[in-house]
């Protein structure tokens, strides 16, 4: 699919930081770190989403903010450990993979805008899925860069 | 929401986020590529879950059980559009509009299909 990797100035790709890694195996820390983040971050946008709470007919502030600050996060959690494997140390799984990937989500997003759809708020649903996937690669990009900035100043 | 509620709310968070990981993991030992075929199986898997508990009608607590915490800490945006602008910054910006557009497309897809399901059981 993919046909022509750019032979760059990084050495490796830091998509492996997030995908586990095919040949190590499993343990038990890992996964202890990985359920931690993901109460936390299931706590935290359970809460958020009732205190933030929006009506039918409205753009769904509380889940937009969510993902697209999670992204932010995810983006310079994974820049920091590029070139060490996410499963190396404790941080990965446990605000990568857990917090990260929990506290943002994608199930209650396609069920808004099934919702919206619903209600023939095409114009609203378009909106809503774009402007969350160019938000959330906004935030990717700029955690990406502050975080690879900041290394080069240390 | 009662205290027992959030405390199912966080183990329930921590139960989705394990699962999401053991799946990606599954599906990345069995296939190499650069595609994020793990997360677009856990998103659209989850989203068909989530279709399902629309369509059975399931509100209240048990939704925020099952719904919020369960399925929502197993779906991830995050990953999906980290992995999305990696790709992009590779040059392989074919796989990254689709990743991007498959995603959306089996999403919406597997949430109505699962309400269909769920309003007819």
């Amino acid at each position: 699919m993919p046909s022509h990797p750019r032979q760059g100035d990084r050495p490796t790709s830091d998509i492996e930081t997030v995908k586990p890694q095919s040949t190590s195996s499993l343990d038990a820390r890992e996964l202890c770190a990985i359920f931690v983040g993901g109460i936390a971050g299931s706590l935290l946008r359970a809460w958020l989403a009732r205190r933030f709470a929006t009506g039918d007919g409205d753009w769904p502030w509380a889940i937009f903010a969510i993902n697209v600050s999670g992204s932010f996060v995810l983006a310079g959690v994974a820049t920091h450990l590029q070139g060490r494997s996410l499963r190396s140390t404790v941080l990965g799984p446990l605000l990568g993979v857990g917090f990260c990937g929990a506290y943002t989500t994608f199930s209650t997003m396609q069920l808004e805008l099934v919702q919206m759809i619903d209600r023939n708020r095409y114009a609203l649903a378009g909106s809503y899925a774009l402007g969350s996937v160019l938000a959330g690669l906004l935030a990717i990009w700029a955690g990406t860069l502050l975080v690879r900035r900041t290394q080069m100043a240390l | 929401m009662s205290a027992w509620t959030w405390v199912g709310v966080a183990l329930l968070g921590g139960v989705g986020a394990c699962a999401r990981f053991l799946i990606v993991w599954l599906i990345a030992m069995r296939h190499g590529g650069n595609f994020p075929l793990g997360v677009l199986a856990v998103n659209a898997s989850g989203s068909l879950a989530l279709g399902l508990l629309a369509g059975l009608a399931v509100s209240g607590d048990l939704l925020v059980l099952t719904g919020t915490a369960t399925l929502g800490s197993y779906t991830t945006f995050s990953t999906w559009m980290f992995e999305t602008q990696r790709l992009g910054e590779e040059r392989w910006v074919r796989a990254a509009v689709l990743n991007v557009v498959v995603s959306l497309a089996l999403g919406i897809a597997a949430v109505a299909l699962g309400r269909t399901i769920g309003s007819h059981a």
